[in-house]
Order: structure tokens, then C-alpha cells, then sequence
């Protein structure tokens, strides 16, 4: 590139930003018409040439989604699900991770090797085994066997990422307090907490993103009536079949929450899934 | 290379942290004598949890694929009895089961091929892009990337209605080209294709953001002097690039094979619930079987195969991560 004449490398660049843009279109259409759809009058969303630019401004869509069947219910015990999965998933992957980072000991590699073979498992080759089992302990159709389940893709999630955090803060720190008189107790809460504490809110956030949309187990292990906002979501259909405006409206409830916790968390999340991969 | 070094610190005391004259040997040995069960103490509660919830219900799948379970054992009017590999002869005797698995592995292959091509195309293409544009680009992916896969389904749905989709509108537009009132989802394959593409459309986010990073890592010196022996951009690419992002090529193709096999909400509710028969896979096959059909052991059977086959792709997942030094 660098032999190139500067008007050519500028053309050249304006075709790659061509195609960048190509692109940014390609992948954002869909979100964009999601948001387009769900603020566009319903009469317009049914129009078989439909504008590509919004038509109007109007919030019936989200009036009609919340009408059409109980929004905030799904919701709620979305909400409960998810932050109950999360604290448990934090404070029981903390320790576990601490174990595999900080100690040696016979069998550790076994340990990690299993938390990691069993995040590879496709939930759904376990829905059947774990209905049964929820069945048996009396918990189907209650929200503390659907936080249980939702703990075999959590756990090892917040245990491998939180030990990638824990790697990452040198021990030497950890050390050094112990050698001026703290205990080992002492070292972690005083040094390597505080600096724990981003990465721990990343995989908080993670793991409640995951738990929220997790599908299949919260449509095989709740009734009807406990839906949850998933579950909401997929069922959408009315007496009329399915009306896409408001559907869409559901959608952007849905997502733009999730989407905006996404971007928080997101740069750190990638920084740690790749941090180990790219040593040569 | 020494700045891997720095990124990962030792997991081994480095030589120079050599304990301090002064402190006595005594309570360096009580601490490790004891410290030879907080581990297992720390461990304890997450073993106990993935033992209930992950261990048990593993067992309990394969041990249902090998008995008659159905309606009158889930009430507990008959106890579930041995059965043998009657489950399995069943199961691959059926020539709907071999249509489903070969249908399966064309859709997890193309679904893979199409997200790591497309993947390492934009990642490419990013290094070249103005700055602007780069930024545009990342809004989008991480936004679509960020989607709840339900959310994403239904919009997918919505774009690809037959009478009011946008897609059908715009594809009309074209020259010759008439689709209002196309029913994408008629035939299985082409249905299929649809998903395949909402799948890799929230797929590929992912692999750009981390082949980017590895990106990075390429040191341009190395680049440069292949361009100064003659190579062209391809040769580069080849001979460069590609053999030093390996690790991450094979972590990501291996997860994307292991989650592409594993696709079942898109299926399922695209399909409203229930899957025709052109549209089963794997995972919606076993449900089918299980919780339409009421043989909970034919589903297991399923599913059980469903993993073995994975297994191969698990282990070359498990080796990477072991050989890159993430498993020390």
C-alpha cells in the first residue's frame, strides 16, 4: 500500500469505506426497522410498499403490545429469575474461581476441564432429563426450579470468566499484604476485591443478559399463566393472528434494555474472552 | 513472546517473590497443609450445585435412553423399565432420523462456513475503513449482536412476512423480480436458509469483534517484510495473517459448530411452535419426540446422539484451549 500514489490509496479507501457501509447497512437493518416498525402507525406497518423512512410518530404500538396480554408480570418474574440466577451464580462462581486461580491443588486441572466440557453441553439435549427431574422434586412450574436449571449454563459461565479477571490481577499484590501481616482472608477482601470489582459487574451484567434471554427451559418448565417475558415475547399472537406493530413494539421493550446493558459491559467482556487467545 | 507475559502472570511464584529471611518456615507449612482443603471447601458449593442440576439430569439421560418412558411412567402408573438399545435401533432405523441428521450437519456446516467467511471478511475490512466508518460499523454489530435471540426471531419473522414484509417489497422493486405475497417459509430448505441467516446475522458480531482483537496482535513488521519478498495481499494473508489468528480460527469455528448444532428458539418460533417436518433438526426432533409425541426415551436417545456427535468438535475446542495455555 504504501507504494501507492496518495489519490489512489484515497480511492481505494473510499471504496473499502463503500463497502464499510454496505455493511453498517446490512447489519443495522433489521434493528432498524424493529424500531421503525414498532413507532410507525399500525395502518402503515400494513402497507404492502411499505416507506422505508419512519412515517409518523406514535406510541399506540406499545399501548396496544401491553394490552394485548400481561406485559409487566413476564417481566417481573423475568426480573426475579434473572437477578436471583446472578447472585447465586456470583458469590458460588467467585469461590470456585478463587479455587482454580489461586490455589494448587491435586485435581485442579480435572476441575477446569469439567466446568468447561460442561459448558459445551447444548442445553437442549438436557430439557428432557431436567423437566423429569423438576417433576420429581415437585418444582415444575415454580420459579426456584426454573433459577436451579438456569444455574448449569451460569455457573461455569461466571466461574471460567471471573477466574480470567482473577488471573489477571498479579499475585504479587496479594503477597506483598500478606507478608505486611493481613491474613489470606484479609489480603483478597483489602487488594484484590476492589480490583475485582469492574470485571465482577461485567460478568454480573453477562450472566443476567443470559439468564433473560434464555428461552427453551422457561417455556418447558413454567406454565402458561407464569410466563416469562421471553416466552411473552414468542407467544406473541392475537385473535386477529399476529399484529406486527405491536409485536414489534414487544420487541423493543425487550430489547433495548438488554442491548444497552450490552454495550456497558461489552468492550470488557471481549477483552477478557480473547485475553489468553492471542499469546503466540 | 514476552509480551504474553505480561498479560498473563505466572501461576507459579515467580523465583524473585522468595519469602522474606525474617519470616520463619513454621506457618508457610501450617498454611499449605491447610490449604490442601480450602480449595475443595471454596469448590464445594459449585460442584454440589452443577452435580444437581448438570450431573444427575446427564446420567438420568442416558439411562432414559436405555428404558420405555412415556405418558404412563411420567404419572407413575408403570415403572420405567430396562429396554436395552431397542431406543437406538429404533432411532437410527428411521429414515426420517438420518434425513434430520444430515439436514442438521448441512445447516451447522453452512451456518459455520458463512459466519467465520463473512466474520473475517469485515474483520479485514475494518483495518482498511476510514475511522468514521469503523465506528458505524461497531454500533451496528454490537447492537445486533446484543439482540435476545427471541427478539431477533421475531423481527426476522416481520422481514420475511409474506404479504407485508419488507423484503418481499424491496426484492420487488428489482427488474423482473415479483415477491409480494411469497411465502418464504413453504418449502423446508428454503425456510431453513432464513434461519441459517438469522443465525449467522447474530453470529458473525462476535467473531468480528475477536478476530479484530487478534488482528491487532499481528505485528506489522512481519507483514511488512513478506510484502518486501513479493507477497501480494493474499500471500499475506496466507501465509501471514491467517497462521498466527489460527487459535482463535479454531476456538471460534469450534464454538460456532457447538452452538450452531445447538439452534433450537430460532426454529421453533419461527415455525409458531411447531416445526414441520422439512423444518427438524436435532434439537427440535428430540423435543418433538419427547414432548409431542410423549417418548421421553426417544427423545433421549436423540438427544444423547445429538451430543456424541458433538463430542468430536468438544474435544478439538478443549485441546485448543489447553495448548494456547488458557487450561494451566
Amino acid at each position: 500500500m504504501s507504494t501507492l500514489a496518495p489519490a489512489a490509496r484515497r480511492r481505494s479507501r473510499f471504496g473499502w469505506n463503500l463497502l464499510g457501509l454496505l455493511v453498517f447497512v446490512t447489519a443495522g437493518f433489521p434493528v432498524y426497522w424493529m424500531l421503525n416498525t414498532a413507532f410507525k402507525p399500525a395502518k402503515d406497518a400494513i402497507d404492502p410498499d411499505p416507506s422505508l423512512l419512519p412515517t409518523g410518530l406514535t406510541l399506540s404500538n406499545f399501548r396496544r403490545a401491553l394490552d394485548i396480554a400481561d406485559f409487566w408480570g413476564p417481566v417481573g418474574r423475568s426480573l426475579v429469575v434473572s437477578l436471583s440466577v446472578v447472585v447465586i451464580g456470583i458469590v458460588v462462581g467467585m469461590l470456585a474461581a478463587l479455587a482454580i486461580s489461586r490455589f494448587a491443588f491435586r485435581g485442579r486441572k480435572i476441575v477446569i476441564v469439567g466446568i468447561l466440557a460442561v459448558q459445551m453441553v447444548p442445553l437442549v439435549a438436557m430439557i428432557i432429563p431436567v423437566f423429569l427431574l423438576l417433576n420429581d422434586l415437585h418444582q415444575y412450574d415454580k420459579l426456584t426450579g426454573l433459577i436451579i436449571t438456569y444455574l448449569t449454563f451460569i455457573l461455569p459461565f461466571t466461574v471460567w470468566t471471573l477466574r480470567g479477571f482473577i488471573v489477571n490481577i498479579p499475585r504479587e499484590l496479594e503477597e506483598a499484604a500478606m507478608v505486611d501481616g493481613c491474613s489470606r482472608t484479609g489480603a483478597f477482601v483489602r487488594v484484590v476485591f476492589p480490583l475485582l470489582a469492574p470485571g465482577m459487574v461485567a460478568t454480573s451484567v453477562y450472566a443476567f443478559i443470559q439468564a433473560w434471554n434464555e428461552y427453551l427451559y422457561a417455556l418447558m418448565l413454567l406454565s402458561q399463566e407464569h410466563q416469562t417475558a421471553t416466552v411473552w415475547l414468542g407467544n406473541f399472537t392475537t385473535k386477529h393472528g399476529t399484529e406486527y406493530a405491536p409485536m414489534m413494539a414487544g420487541a423493543t421493550m425487550m430489547a433495548v434494555p438488554i442491548v444497552v446493558l450490552f454495550l456497558l459491559v461489552q468492550r470488557k467482556m471481549a477483552a477478557g474472552l480473547t485475553a489468553g487467545a492471542v499469546k503466540g | 513472546m514476552s509480551a504474553a507475559d505480561t498479560t498473563t502472570p505466572a501461576k507459579v511464584p515467580p523465583p524473585r517473590q522468595a519469602p522474606p529471611p525474617d519470616v520463619p518456615q513454621r506457618p508457610r507449612g501450617k498454611r499449605t497443609s491447610s490449604g490442601a482443603a480450602t480449595p475443595w471447601l471454596l469448590l464445594a458449593p459449585c460442584l454440589l450445585v452443577l452435580a444437581l442440576v448438570m450431573g444427575y439430569p446427564l446420567v438420568r439421560l442416558v439411562t432414559l435412553s436405555f428404558q420405555e418412558f412415556g405418558q404412563s411412567q411420567l404419572w407413575g402408573f408403570k415403572p420405567a423399565e430396562s429396554v436395552g438399545f431397542a431406543n437406538f435401533s429404533k432411532v437410527l432405523g428411521d429414515d426420517e432420523f438420518w434425513q434430520v441428521v444430515l439436514r442438521t450437519v448441512i445447516f451447522a456446516v453452512g451456518s459455520v462456513v458463512l459466519t467465520m467467511v463473512l466474520g473475517m471478511l469485515i474483520a479485514l475490512l475494518l483495518q482498511r475503513v476510514s475511522g468514521w466508518v469503523k465506528t458505524l460499523v461497531n454500533i451496528a454489530l454490537v447492537a445486533s449482536w446484543g439482540m435476545p435471540v427471541i427478539v431477533a426471531t421475531t423481527v426476522f419473522k416481520w422481514l420475511f412476512d409474506a404479504d407485508y414484509g419488507v423484503l418481499n417489497a424491496v426484492l420487488s422493486k428489482l427488474p423482473g423480480v415479483e415477491l409480494i405475497g411469497h411465502n418464504w417459509f413453504a418449502s423446508g430448505p428454503e425456510g431453513l436458509a432464513v434461519i441459517m441467516l438469522l443465525v449467522v446475522w447474530g453470529a458473525v458480531p462476535f467473531v468480528v469483534i475477536t478476530l479484530s482483537a487478534g488482528l491487532t496482535q499481528v505485528p506489522a513488521e512481519l507483514e511488512e517484510a513478506a510484502r518486501l519478498d513479493g507477497a501480494g495481499s493474499w500471500g499475506v494473508f496466507r501465509y501471514v495473517t491467517l497462521p498466527i489468528l489460527k487459535p482463535i480460527i479454531v476456538m471460534l469455528t469450534t464454538l460456532s459448530v457447538i452452538w450452531d448444532m445447538g439452534v433450537f428458539p430460532q426454529v421453533f418460533v419461527m415455525r409458531g411452535g411447531h416445526p414441520e417436518a422439512e423444518f427438524q433438526l436435532l434439537t427440535t426432533y428430540s423435543y418433538d419426540r419427547a414432548f409431542v409425541v410423549n417418548d421421553y426415551a426417544q427423545g433421549s436417545a436423540i438427544a444423547l446422539i445429538t451430543v456424541v456427535l458433538l463430542l468430536g468438535v468438544v474435544a478439538v475446542y478443549m485441546r485448543q484451549m489447553l495448548k494456547i495455555g488458557e487450561v494451566e
